[in-house]
């Protein structure tokens, strides 16, 4: 389990800001939820955190450890990453693709060792893809990819995880099934989600961007509010506890005027 | 407190586990594929020696060959009359090592830029390497470009300058998608042809000009000991950096931000490798002209009858792209005898049907 902390993280592309001074930390074994609508820099910020582009201004570190003073073969060592909709340009089969998750502790010419087979194949069997190890990845459905990426990020036996919206593709039941899976696993979690529900039912905390930039962050309780929502997703909500089981739950009412610039000037 | 994703029920069967292979059986089996290529190199080596004009037995070949190399002792037959021997060791062997070294190093060359750019359609002549080896060597010989340098060394220059107008085209060491890649290739390689045809109308007479499109089409028929000798050392020193690439290739199967989340410098393997693969390509044309195809099917070929992870991929390909390219050029120099075709021609027929399946795979 590691601490991720980002500090004052600034990332522009051609004079467009597109994450202004991120602040956010992930704590040991805590599953972290990126929420907000689309465009407001999720998936940047998570690229960010894995040191797949570098900030403008400002740092990501890993217990302490700055991600610049890391190379990319120690981080992989313990940081794995869950891209979304990915493509083979390879008819490479499941096992295949989970195997890769063994490359940053393999040697050039190394086989892979007893112990890697048993990370490989006990990968395989939380993800419930056993039976279908030796299909091609291009005859997967959505769903079947998104669990056999997760495969080879678990394969990484990562200290922290990060997901870009990983319930995509999935049924319901694989989407509960994935971040109780997520929630067991002794990993911090960093996971962009859409479905407020999920996040709010299975996030220690969540991280609300809009426009690049943090608008509140905190437990799903204090921050999953009626006012946050209709200000940052511009939707009518009611947010209450469902009666027998007591799990936070949003409902949504409709959307307000649509998005504009000023959106939250308007609505807040 | 561990949990698990299940199967849902009715959707698959997780009764039937598919246990994987014990990976000592795997092992074996790799081997005895790797044996069976290099025994099918070799004996393609000796069989291809034979054909031709003369009657020669493979005794004969093996002999006249370890005698040439001081093992003249343990040879099984006695030795040839000398204009035998000299038809052997002087003039097909050299050839034979010759179509060997070049098809594995146009086979590699082609599986390693169908990872890089992850394009399945890419080959060697995609970089435009080819292209600029023979406006270099067109430069040379016409233009007297480089004071009386030889042919090979200005395909070489060329074909190393077409690559770094790639880079510089391509911004140095960012990461550009495949498909600029690609299209960036296919500019370098239009931009030379053009130069390469330009110089061929305005200096050219009737007779350097046949001489040149029969280069250009790709021919091994100019291989001699001295030539054979270089090109072959550029091009098994390349291959064999290219081998240390392997598990960075495999990482690249999701793409560049993939690779590098798995701790592959991504921009630093993409520069090494495209040095090496135009240094064995340049290596290659320059001693043989353009030959298509071969870096397109041989890694499809392999991938489809073996596996598509690099540690295999690449060694395979490199023995494949040679026996391919010894017997196709066997064939070329044989069949209508005593007149040769370049072997680029036949390459080309049996790569475009080939080609047009490649093409019907990537859309099923």
């Amino acid at each position: 389990m590691g601490r991720i902390n980002a500090t004052e993280l600034s990332w522009s592309v051609k004079g467009h800001r597109l994450l202004d001074n991120i602040e956010m930390a992930a704590q040991d074994g805590k599953v972290v939820g990126l929420l907000g609508p689309n465009g407001s820099g999720k998936s940047t910020l998570l690229r960010l955190l894995a040191g797949l582009r570098r900030p403008d201004t400002g740092a990501v570190e890993y217990d302490d450890t700055s991600l610049r003073d890391l190379s990319r073969r120690v981080l992989a060592r313990r940081l794995a990453v869950v891209e979304q909709d990915v493509t083979a340009h390879n008819h490479v089969s499941v096992r295949q693709v989970v195997e890769l998750g063994r490359t940053p502790f393999r040697g050039r010419f190394d086989a892979l060792t007893e112990r890697d087979q048993q990370i490989i194949d006990a990968a395989l069997d939380r993800v419930g893809m056993t039976d279908r190890q030796r299909q091609s990845w291009h005859t997967l459905s959505g769903g079947e990819k998104q669990r056999a990426q997760l495969a080879r990020a678990l394969a990484q036996e990562p200290r922290e995880i990060l997901l870009d919206e990983p319930t995509n593709h999935l049924d319901i039941r694989y989407q509960l099934e994935l971040l109780d899976l997520l929630g067991s696993l002794e990993v911090t979690c960093v996971v962009a989600l859409h479905d407020l529900n999920l996040a709010a039912r299975y996030c220690h905390h969540v991280v609300v961007l809009d426009r690049g930039q943090v608008v509140a962050a905190g437990t799903p309780e204090t921050v999953l509010t009626t006012g946050l929502i209709k200000s940052v997703y511009g939707v009518e909500v009611l947010v209450d506890r469902e009666p027998t089981t007591g799990i936070l739950r949003i409902t949504y009412l409709a959307a307000t005027a649509p998005r504009t610039a000023d959106a939250t000037a308007v609505t807040g | 407190m561990t949990t698990k994703l299940h199967p849902p029920v009715g959707r698959a069967d997780p009764i039937v586990s598919h246990k994987p292979a014990p990976s000592g059986l795997r092992r074996a089996s790799a081997a005895a594929i790797v044996l069976l290529t290099v025994a099918g190199l070799l004996a393609s080596i000796i069989a291809a020696s034979l054909f031709g004009s003369a009657n020669i037995s493979p005794g004969d070949v093996v002999s006249t060959i370890l005698r040439h190399i001081g093992l003249g002792e343990i040879a099984p037959n006695p030795p040839l009359p000398p204009l035998l021997d000299a038809l052997i060791w002087e003039s097909r062997f050299p050839r034979v090592l010759l179509s060997a070294v070049v098809g594995a190093a146009l086979a590699v060359s082609g599986a390693v830029l169908q990872a890089i750019t992850r394009n399945p359609l890419a080959d060697p002549y995609l970089l435009g390497v080819s292209s600029g080896a023979s406006t270099g060597a067109v430069a040379v010989l016409l233009l007297g470009v480089g004071g009386g340098v030889s042919l090979s060394t200005g395909a070489f220059v060329g074909g190393l300058v077409a690559f770094g107008l790639l880079l510089v085209l391509l911004g140095g060491g960012r990461v550009a998608s495949p498909t600029r890649v690609v299209l960036t290739g296919v500019l370098v390689s239009q931009f030379f042809a053009a130069v390469t045809s330009l110089i061929l109308m305005i200096n050219g007479d009737a007779n350097s000009t046949r001489g040149f499109t029969y280069w250009l089409l790709g021919t091994l028929a100019g291989a001699r000991w001295e030539g054979v000798t270089v090109t072959a050392v550029i091009i098994l020193i390349g291959l064999v950096a290219i081998l240390f690439f392997a598990p960075s290739l495999d990482a690249f199967t999701f793409g560049w931000d993939s690779a590098s989340a798995l701790g592959i410098n991504v921009a630093a393997v993409r520069i090494w490798l495209m040095v090496l693969t135009s240094l064995i390509t340049a290596a290659a044309v320059a001693s043989s002209g353009a030959i298509g195809f071969i870096g397109l099917l041989v890694p499809h070929a392999v991938r489809i009858l073996t596996s598509p992870m690099h540690r295999s991929l690449l060694p395979l390909s490199a023995a494949v792209g040679a026996i391919l390219l010894i017997w196709v050029d066997t064939f070329a120099r044989t069949a209508f005898s005593p007149y040769e075709l370049p072997v680029g021609v036949i390459t080309a027929l049996l790569g475009a049907p080939a080609f047009a399946l490649v093409l019907k795979r990537l859309e099923s």
